[in-house]
């Protein structure tokens, strides 16, 4: 719901307000040339007359005149760090005195975080691993500790890169819900709309403008310029029968030449969920610890069962990722499990093209 | 193979070959632990920290270095057989270390190029992991390894459990530690996304290129790797270089690097 306008010189006063309402506030920052999200005290850290410059392989910054604070598209990550650990331990192991072990589960307590410049892709991104840990009988305790108390500050896509391909997922650039606040900026300042009882308690005390007719205007036209700008796209949003049915493509040798099995693609998509565990314990042996690391399908481990690696080499690994990510997450999830963020383009060190290989793969196929 | 319990404390030899010494260090440097590590098993030849009797028969052997004469290799099958467990550190120990590019050059004649007297110099030509001499139980790779990967490995075996291997790519654990893609956001030539875990990303870290110090990871596309450098317009004898580097010798790196390598230069 449209709250009001505030004025770019006063966007320092929101962070204020989610401090004092106790949140610690997260944003995004220019860090070792590329956009990525930390603790934010100023609106001076905010990524102002910022731009990103990304293709297939390569993610670059560049300064513009502009003054605004989210003229880009999207950093390293999106909000997978800060709910799924890339590391954490889940239980801690102790001898005691006469040899028994005793468990006990790690259960941190965690500042509840604003986050702020969240994208439309992340949010959709953040639904679907609110399904995976949350939306089973038994919730995951670390992932529900750090996602109850979480703010979203949410802004529309106004310049997408040349990597997103949030329109043919139906992801974005606009943000349709799941967020607290959401926020068009112009180049005058922000038209801010509530998404939550909570969203619409923390804007109430700052003395929002009416929005015109013409900021209105503005803010739906960069949406639609968001959306036209964008060049990649999948064939379609359900590829479930066309990659099931081309498991021996000759394709899918082909990306394995050029694919470094780096697990870079899976580290920074915003769904990618698996893990692997491991433990560690005292030089002595009185005391140890099972942790929850980031794992990636590109692993040997991540398919190794007793006395076999099920998928040896980058072809079957590929062929995983891809067909689970864009085929059997309809099973488990209802929808695709990609966003269409490009992160997985971007950061490719090798600059593999998920679009390009979805489409040569599901080419001539009935479900492209 | 897993350790049985000796039933006391486990013996333990720390064996030098061609190597730097820098690997022992691991053990030497762990300060406190050292002394806690000393409690569990018997240190009974370790040169570099006082204990000298190479012969002894061991539980544990940690062996350092290439082997790159004549009589390391005839050292190598003795402390194989006085050993139960045998376990490799290092590059040298692993892949034959820097040494290894000697493999690549005309090794005699460097020796007369270089030692006035050079019948005195009684190596052979080539440098090689120990794993090419003997059955090797544990490999620990990098140059040098980390203390972590050294008590982290002794710890199982203590324990009677086979250590665990790290062999994922160090991509994994920059992007587990929210750094930047140095070759993506700077087109650096970096060797991270070939190159076996165990460091913590250590030089993207500090916003450097991986060298590819802990060697080659499991499933390693250097060849990809390596055109993909060629094609960001690195010299191909340049990506051949980063290759064929501390572990030139092994087999995914040699391939790489031994094609695009204009002389032995």
């Amino acid at each position: 719901m449209e709250a009001g306008f505030l004025q770019h010189g006063r966007f320092q006063a929101l962070l204020d307000v989610l401090h004092g309402c106790g949140y610690r506030c997260i944003g995004p920052q220019v860090r070792d040339g590329a956009i990525v999200y930390d603790a934010l005290s100023t609106c001076r850290e905010l990524p102002q007359g910022v731009r990103d410059l990304q293709s297939a392989g390569s993610y670059r910054l560049e300064r513009t005149s502009g003054l605004r604070y989210f003229g880009w598209a999207n950093g390293l990550q999106a909000l997978k760090p800060m709910v799924f650990a890339p590391e954490e331990t889940l239980w801690r192991v102790q001898r005691a005195d006469d040899g028994a072990l005793r468990f006990s589960a790690s259960r941190p307590s965690f500042a509840n975080l604003a986050v702020i410049g969240v994208r439309a892709c992340d949010l959709a991104a953040l639904a679907l691993l609110d399904r995976h840990f949350l939306g089973t009988a038994v919730a995951d305790p670390c992932y529900a500790a750090r996602r109850s108390g979480m703010f979203l500050v949410a802004v529309h896509c106004s310049d997408p890169s040349g990597s997103c391909f949030c329109a043919s997922t139906g992801d974005g650039p606009q943000a349709s819900g799941g967020f607290d606040l959401a926020l068009s900026e112009l180049d005058e300042g922000f038209i801010v709309e509530t998404g939550s009882a909570r969203g619409a308690d923390t804007v109430a005390g700052l003395g929002l403008e009416p929005v015109t007719a013409s900021q209105r205007d503005a803010a739906a036209r960069q949406i639609d310029t968001a959306r036209a700008r964008q060049r990649r796209g999948l064939p379609s949003r359900d590829l479930r029968a066309a990659l099931v049915s081309n498991p021996e493509h000759p394709r899918w040798e082909q990306v394995a030449q050029r694919c470094l099995a780096c697990g870079n693609c899976t580290s920074v998509c915003p769904t990618c969920f698996c893990h692997a565990v491991c433990d560690s314990m005292e030089l002595d042996g009185s005391a140890g610890a099972h942790a929850r690391i980031w794992d990636s399908c590109f692993t040997a481990g991540h398919s190794q069962i007793h006395g076999l690696t099920v998928r040896p080499d980058t072809r079957t690994r590929y062929r995983q990722w891809l067909t689970h990510k864009l085929g059997s997450w309809h099973e488990q999830f209802g929808r695709s499990g990609c966003v269409g963020c490009g992160r997985c383009i971007s950061w490719c060190p090798a600059g593999i093209d998920i679009t390009e290989e979805a489409a040569a793969i599901c080419s001539g196929s009935s479900d492209g | 193979m897993t350790l049985p319990n000796p039933g006391r404390k486990p013996r333990v030899a720390v064996h030098k070959f061609s190597s730097c010494d820098g690997c022992q260090l691991a053990l030497l440097g762990l300060g406190e632990d050292l002394l806690q590590l000393s409690t569990l098993v018997e240190f009974v030849h370790f040169a570099e920290a006082g204990p000298v009797d190479p012969g002894a028969e061991v539980d544990i052997a940690f062996v350092e270095g290439s082997i790159g004469t004549a009589a390391d290799m005839e050292r190598i099958r003795e402390v194989r057989a006085k050993s139960r467990f045998l376990v490799a550190i290092g590059a040298c120990a692993t892949s034959g270390g820097l040494q290894a590019l000697r493999n690549l050059a005309g090794g005699q004649a460097w020796i007369r190029a270089v030692y006035p007297r050079p019948a005195y110099v009684d190596c052979l030509a080539t440098s090689t992991a120990v794993s090419r001499h003997v059955q090797v139980d544990f490999e620990l790779w990098g140059c040098p390894v980390s203390s972590r990967q050294v008590t982290v490995a002794l710890r199982a075996l203590l324990s009677g459990v086979q250590p665990v291997e790290e062999r994922d790519k160090v991509c994994m654990e920059c992007k587990r530690s929210q750094m930047v893609c140095v070759m993506v956001a700077r087109g650096l030539p970096c060797m991270g996304p070939v190159t076996r875990a165990g460091c913590g990303a250590l030089c993207p870290g500090i916003g450097r290129d991986c060298y590819a110090c802990y060697g080659p990871a499991e499933n390693a596309n250097a060849e990809a790797l390596a055109r993909r450098m060629e094609a960001s317009g690195i010299p191909s004898a340049a990506v051949g270089r980063r290759f064929l580097s501390i572990n030139s010798a092994s087999p995914p790196f040699f391939a790489a690097g031994i094609g695009r390598m204009d002389s032995h230069d």
